[in-house]
């Protein structure tokens, strides 16, 4: 099973449009929505939740409010001035240590784990998405993401389709560091903007951290001519494969518009033309078929669930 | 004032917000705290005063000649930061949180605390907009969690006098909600998309769960699209103003890939500073 995530340096490059092009193109695959901060892929995709599961990770302090002498101790030893005498005056900047709980002389404080989010199977047009929800101001995204990427592969393997489509978070955070970890090809998408270019440096560095292969998408290539010259000359300096250039064009917003990929909109050959050679260009990065074959038919035709 | 600029997600042009309304101003401070991206510095092209200062967080050391393995550490740290292995207890870093209750529970007196780079803190004066101050953070390439490091931008931000503006981390998660914790005012940057109509909603509900006056803006607006009403809606029904719409431009963003900063919207957002000072007087 091969598993492609998508990536950017940074959001709003065009990272969920691109992928859900190719989860349009792409026969046979699990589709998984890794911008639990945000995730906008059931957006797309016309998601209908099949299964909610909750989230729980990491801890919260309950604090017994008859057995608290109001000692002050908790004040002291919290570093993150979340809790006062016993009263947690601010939850946000509670880290859940748990040295509160640890250290207080009455044991007046119990930590429990804390809900923090809510992962959904979904089916859409293109198959089967995972996707989820982190809780507002929860941290470890990381944790969630690895949560529906792991369910994602039980999904793909019960049903043995040969490839999984990623779309991931942005930046080079813990979420991205999550969804990439094992991943087996990571696609940058990147704009020939000088921040784009240097967000794209900033997680080349990461993906290499992890030993990955990686290759780039230029996406809105004619904004500046110049620049995309540039992007190609450091990609092949690199060695890093340039698996597609996408025009500009207002088509990606107007499908978004509509709650449809730009495949599934009227018109924008060359839109088109650009997206369908990104996919076979990453499919045989992949090696997974880039169309359906006769057994894959004949599988799907077979498997109610495709 | 302090006025923080968010988004529910990256790329609704927060930081291209950010640098138009520092540059309508005549003399203000422009925090980056988006510091697994800074861009800022891109355009601003700041003559640095202190470049890269170091920005550390305490984490422990356990001394293993003193360490005999009994594993109170590993038990009490809920971040699985301690493993013992054999007969010596061993640190993933990259999970601690600097709680200090490992330190607190040995008894052997094995464990001490050192501290650990995350990131750098640069401040500048611009070469290209001379009345912008840059304090520009950078997270180290690896560290997981940028809060400790938007924690002290917002500690240097506080010494700050006049007018601070603080581009924010995209999301809504602990990061964002870290840089916008305590502003003034936060206007947050939607696109009219029905991802954004959605991110914005999540960003919103931080907010006010946060208490903190908001305000709107729709960039890439324009009056064909039928993005604006549906983001006009959520406004009205949640109380929340919209301060301007940015026009969708391809001169401009041609110009913004260039790594310039168009003059083209220069009244809009002398418009927005307008407003901003409005909603101050009117709240105080
Ligand atoms: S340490 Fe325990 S008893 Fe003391 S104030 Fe805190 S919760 Fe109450
Ligand atoms: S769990 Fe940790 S951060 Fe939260 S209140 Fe207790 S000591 Fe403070
Ligand atoms: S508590 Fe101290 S002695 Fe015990 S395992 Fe940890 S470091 Fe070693
Ligand atoms: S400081 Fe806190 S988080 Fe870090 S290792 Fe010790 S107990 Fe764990």
């Amino acid at each position: 099973m091969k598993e492609l995530v998508i990536v950017s340096g940074k959001g709003g490059t065009g990272k969920t449009s691109i992928s859900a092009a190719l989860a349009f193109l792409a026969p046979q695959k699990v589709l998984v929505d890794c911008d639990v901060d945000a995730a906008n892929f059931h957006l797309i995709s016309g998601a209908a939740i099949r299964e909610t599961h909750a989230f729980t990770a990491g801890f919260e302090p309950h604090v017994d409010e008859e057995t608290c002498t109001h000692c002050g101790k908790c004040t002291d030893l919290c570093r993150f001035e979340a809790i006062t005498d016993g009263v947690i005056t601010t939850p946000l900047n509670c880290e859940g240590c748990g040295v509160c709980a640890f250290n207080c002389p009455a044991h007046a404080i119990s930590m429990k784990e804390k809900q923090a989010g809510h992962w959904f199977v979904s089916d859409t047009r293109f198959g089967r998405l995972i996707h989820a929800e982190l809780g507002l101001s929860v941290e470890n995204s990381g944790k969630l993401v690895s949560k529906v990427r792991q369910e994602a592969k039980k999904i793909a393997t019960a049903h043995r389709l040969p490839l999984i489509i990623t779309d991931g978070p942005p930046g080079i955070g813990c979420p991205a560091i999550a969804a990439l970890s094992g991943a087996s090809l990571a696609l940058a998408v990147v704009e020939p903007s000088a921040s784009s270019m240097h967000d794209v440096k900033r997680l080349v560095d990461l993906v290499s951290h992890f030993g990955l292969p990686l290759s780039v998408c230029i996406n809105k290539s004619t904004l500046h001519p110049e620049n995309t010259q540039e992007l190609i000359a450091w990609c092949d300096h690199n060695a890093i494969p340039v698996a597609g250039q996408l025009p500009y064009s207002d088509a990606f917003r107007n499908a978004i518009q509509s709650g449809k990929t730009v495949l599934e909109m009227p018109e924008n050959a060359e839109v088109k033309d650009s997206l369908k050679k990104l996919w076979h260009n990453l499919a045989t990065l992949l090696e997974v078929p880039a169309t359906e074959s006769k057994f894959g038919y004949l599988q799907r035709r077979l498997n109610p669930f495709r | 004032m302090l006025i923080s600029i968010a988004s529910g997600k990256g790329g609704t042009g927060k930081t291209a917000l950010s640098l138009l309304l520092a540059a309508a101003h005549s003399n203000i401070s422009l925090v980056d705290c988006d510091v697994e991206e800074p861009n800022c510095h891109l355009f601003l092209q700041p003559a640095w005063q202190d470049p890269g200062r170091e920005i550390t967080v305490t984490i422990p050391h356990i001394d293993s000649a003193l360490c005999n393995g009994c594993g109170a550490c590993s038990t009490v740290c809920l971040f699985n930061a301690i493993a013992i292995s054999g007969k010596t207890a061993l640190l993933f870093d990259e999970l601690c949180h600097s709680c200090g209750g490992c330190l607190l529970v040995c008894r052997q007196q094995a464990i001490i605390e050192e501290s650990k780079t995350i990131g750098t803190l640069a401040t500048g004066t611009s070469t290209t907009h001379p009345g912008i101050h840059l304090v520009s953070g950078t997270l180290k390439v690896g560290t997981p969690s940028a809060v400790a490091l938007i924690k002290r931008m917002k500690q240097e931000t506080a010494k700050l006098t006049g007018d601070v503006l603080l581009d924010c981390p995209p999301g809504t998660s602990c990061s964002m909600v870290t840089a916008v914790q305590d502003s003034d005012f936060c206007i947050l940057v939607t696109e009219p998309t029905p991802f954004g109509r959605h991110d914005l909603e999540l960003a919103m509900n931080i907010t006010c769960l946060l208490q903190i006056p908001t305000g709107v803006v729709i960039n890439k607006s324009d009056a064909a699209s039928s993005g604006d009403e549906s983001i006009e809606t959520l406004c009205e029904s949640r109380q929340i103003p919209i301060l301007a719409k940015i026009p969708h431009s391809l001169s401009f963003a041609k110009q913004y890939a260039a790594g310039c900063i168009p003059d083209e919207f220069q009244a809009i957002a002398a418009n927005i500073w307008h407003k901003l000072k409005s909603e101050r007087s009117a709240g105080t």
